[in-house]
């Protein structure tokens, strides 16, 4: 079981203050903050994807990239990579460069997001959202795992011989989530890929999200990957935790109050009871969070968001810190004591190069000589399979 | 459905007595008694949308309603029949109405037979009914009654309005009484957009509910789009 923290790297009011921060504040705090929840044992930091103010994570590898640079353990996912208006083959290449910079430690969730004119900003067509999302991940899935892509579809130019490079780190491609919060297409599609489903598990009611992670589970099962307790699920939520439960609702109050995103809806009594706002003690949140592995069965991931609704970065630096050393320690006990012989953890670099190898060396990919056209054509490595050639024009 | 048929009406009235509930409690009562003679027996709930305005303004803000207008929305996903009265204020439907029907997901009244109600405090607001109500049921896609019924005050004291209310409620009965709202989403169901494990009775819960041989389906498992006609967009 992992626990970890995921932002969408909202720039908010302090509403305290009064103060907000600029985007060089935001973006320092976020490294700060990815630090620490290193240093105190998380297993997940993961960061979102948007094109626009108030938010300031256009460039999540760039980002993840730094961070991998000065953490040791922690992997480094997103929340969400844009699947719809990304191209695919940028996609593959740039958190194929990212894992090999973290030495592995990174995977990524994909999604359509929820902010419309970006459709526009990179020439799609929002109408075409969910076609956009399946069509660009079938293509994803294929350059991280044949080195020669022939390929034709509804949205992008054809690709005909197409190698990304570099190839993922030992021929293992990051594991992939695909993030779903209404579209039972997308789950059907990491169902039949074997990859996770994650469902965000925030702005809405507690267990909203049930049916979906059932039918991803039914789906899993179907399509070969296992029994369905045995699918990769991985679940949302927000936290805010101090010592004394007290102290921990009179403290987010403003913040909740005064954040746009909340401030304006249900009041924070309501918000706790209804929703997954995790808000009290260590023990609450604790109660709570073994609230969702009751509700949604056994699951593999675990991400909070604590740098929300303008949070200084003290009070977020000390979330992350409460939850590596107060909740996450219980959480990890209790969850391993009450789940199900069978049920396996959420993939990592490790393990997927043990499932792919066993005991072999790993593929390391070695490319033939430039052909003096800067090309390797067909056979772009050593190790080409001479039985796969692609039908291009060859260059003469 | 099993079990007897189900009547809900909906009423946006806020006064103490309310002579919007009042008309739609009439209505309710004529419809009633015209299924029981008819041989079905049907019974009536109510939703009073004022207890819960504040719920229903936070829902529309939150994006997801709470407790009680889930509830609310539940007996309306299960009703085989609506009546739905408003007060007329400012020459249009009550606000809470129109924030209340916001907030349903679009497939939740499907081919749901709707008789449309509304008080005034002239007559001179009678096609707010037609010209207000109608227009948003239909976007709906539920099947409103040709006859709608408005009383200003001058009605409530002529016999008019209780033949009104009888002709209304006579277009509910037979509509209800023949499972018309069945029949028709039998039909055309699978040809409306739908929320996942949405609110609307007949929404897809399960993967056993699923139809996996749709383009978006297929696509979904590692298949490719159709090729789309030239000009397409």
């Amino acid at each position: 079981m992992q626990f970890g923290i995921f932002s969408v790297s909202d720039i908010t009011k302090d509403a305290v203050t009064g103060r907000t921060p600029s985007e060089a504040e935001r973006i320092d705090a976020i490294v700060r903050i990815a630090k620490r929840a290193d240093e105190v044992g998380l297993d997940v930091f993961a960061i979102g994807e948007h094109h626009n103010p108030p938010f300031f994570s256009s460039s999540p590898t760039t980002l993840l990239a730094h961070i991998a640079a000065v953490t040791e353990r922690i992997v480094l996912s997103t929340a969400v990579t844009l699947i719809t208006t990304n191209d695919p083959v940028k996609v593959a290449e740039d958190y194929a460069m990212l894992q090999h910079l973290a030495k592995g430690r990174v995977d990524l969730m994909l999604g359509r997001g929820n902010t419309v004119p970006v459709y526009p900003w990179f020439g799609q067509d929002i109408r075409r959202g969910v076609e956009l999302a399946l069509e660009h991940y079938n293509l994803l899935h294929r350059l991280w795992r044949e080195d020669v892509v022939d390929w034709e579809g509804a949205f992008r130019t054809p690709l005909q011989g197409f190698t990304s490079i570099p190839r993922p780190l030992d021929g293992v491609p990051p594991f992939v989530w695909h993030g779903a919060i209404r579209t039972p297409e997308i789950a059907e599609q990491a169902a039949y890929y074997g990859n996770g489903y994650f469902a965000n598990n925030i702005l809405a009611p507690n267990l909203h999200f049930k049916p979906l992670v059932e039918f991803y589970r039914q789906r899993f099962a179907h399509h070969g990957h296992g029994t369905p307790e045995q699918a990769i699920v991985g679940l949302g939520g927000q936290a805010f935790i101090a010592r004394r439960s007290q102290d921990a609702v009179r403290t987010f109050r403003p913040y909740f109050e005064g954040s746009p995103l909340y401030g304006a809806s249900y009041d924070l009594e309501e918000f706790m009871r209804a929703t997954p706002l995790s808000v009290g003690s260590p023990q609450e949140v604790i109660e709570k969070t073994l609230g969702f592995q009751e509700g949604f069965g056994d699951y593999q991931r675990q991400l909070w968001i604590v740098d929300h609704a303008g949070l200084p970065v003290e009070m977020a630096l000390e979330q992350v810190e409460l939850l590596g050393t107060e909740v996450v320690p219980v959480l990890r006990r209790e969850m391993a004591a009450r789940r199900a012989p069978g049920v396996p953890d959420a993939p990592t670099h490790a393990s997927l190069v043990r499932a792919t190898y066993g005991d072999a060396e790993p593929r390391q990919a070695r490319p033939n000589p430039n052909r003096g056209d800067n090309l390797t054509g067909t056979s772009p490595y050593l190790d080409t399979d001479p039985g796969v050639l692609a039908d291009r024009p060859l260059v003469r | 459905m099993a079990g007897p048929t189900r009547l809900v009406v909906v009423s946006a009235g806020t006064g103490t007595p309310s002579s919007t509930r009042a008309l739609a409690d009439r209505i309710a009562q004529a419809g009633l008694d015209l299924l029981a003679e008819a041989g079905t027996p049907a019974t009536v709930s109510v939703v009073e949308l004022g207890p819960l305005a504040a719920d229903t303004a936070r829902a529309l803000v939150a994006g997801f309603p709470g407790q009680a207008v889930q509830e609310a929305i539940d007996r309306l996903a299960a009703a085989d029949g609506l009546i739905v009265a408003t007060p007329v204020y400012k020459a249009g439907v009550s606000g809470l109405l129109k924030s209340f029907v916001d907030v349903l997901d679009e497939d939740l009244l499907i081919a749901t037979p709707v008789l449309l109600a509304a008080t005034g405090g002239s007559p001179r607001h009678s096609l707010v009914v037609d010209d207000h109500m109608r227009p948003l049921f239909a976007y709906m896609r539920a099947l409103t009654l040709p006859t709608s019924v408005y009383a200003a005050p001058e009605d409530w004291g002529s016999a008019e309005l209780g033949r009104r209310i009888q002709r209304a409620a006579a277009e509910l009965a037979v509509v209800v009484g023949a499972g018309v709202a069945r029949a028709v989403a039998d039909r055309t169901w699978s040809g409306h957009d739908h929320r996942f494990a949405g609110d609307a009775a007949r929404a897809e819960r399960t993967a056993a509910d699923v139809d996996f041989d749709s383009p978006l389906m297929r696509l979904a498992a590692g298949g490719r789009l159709p090729p789309r006609e030239a000009g397409a967009s």
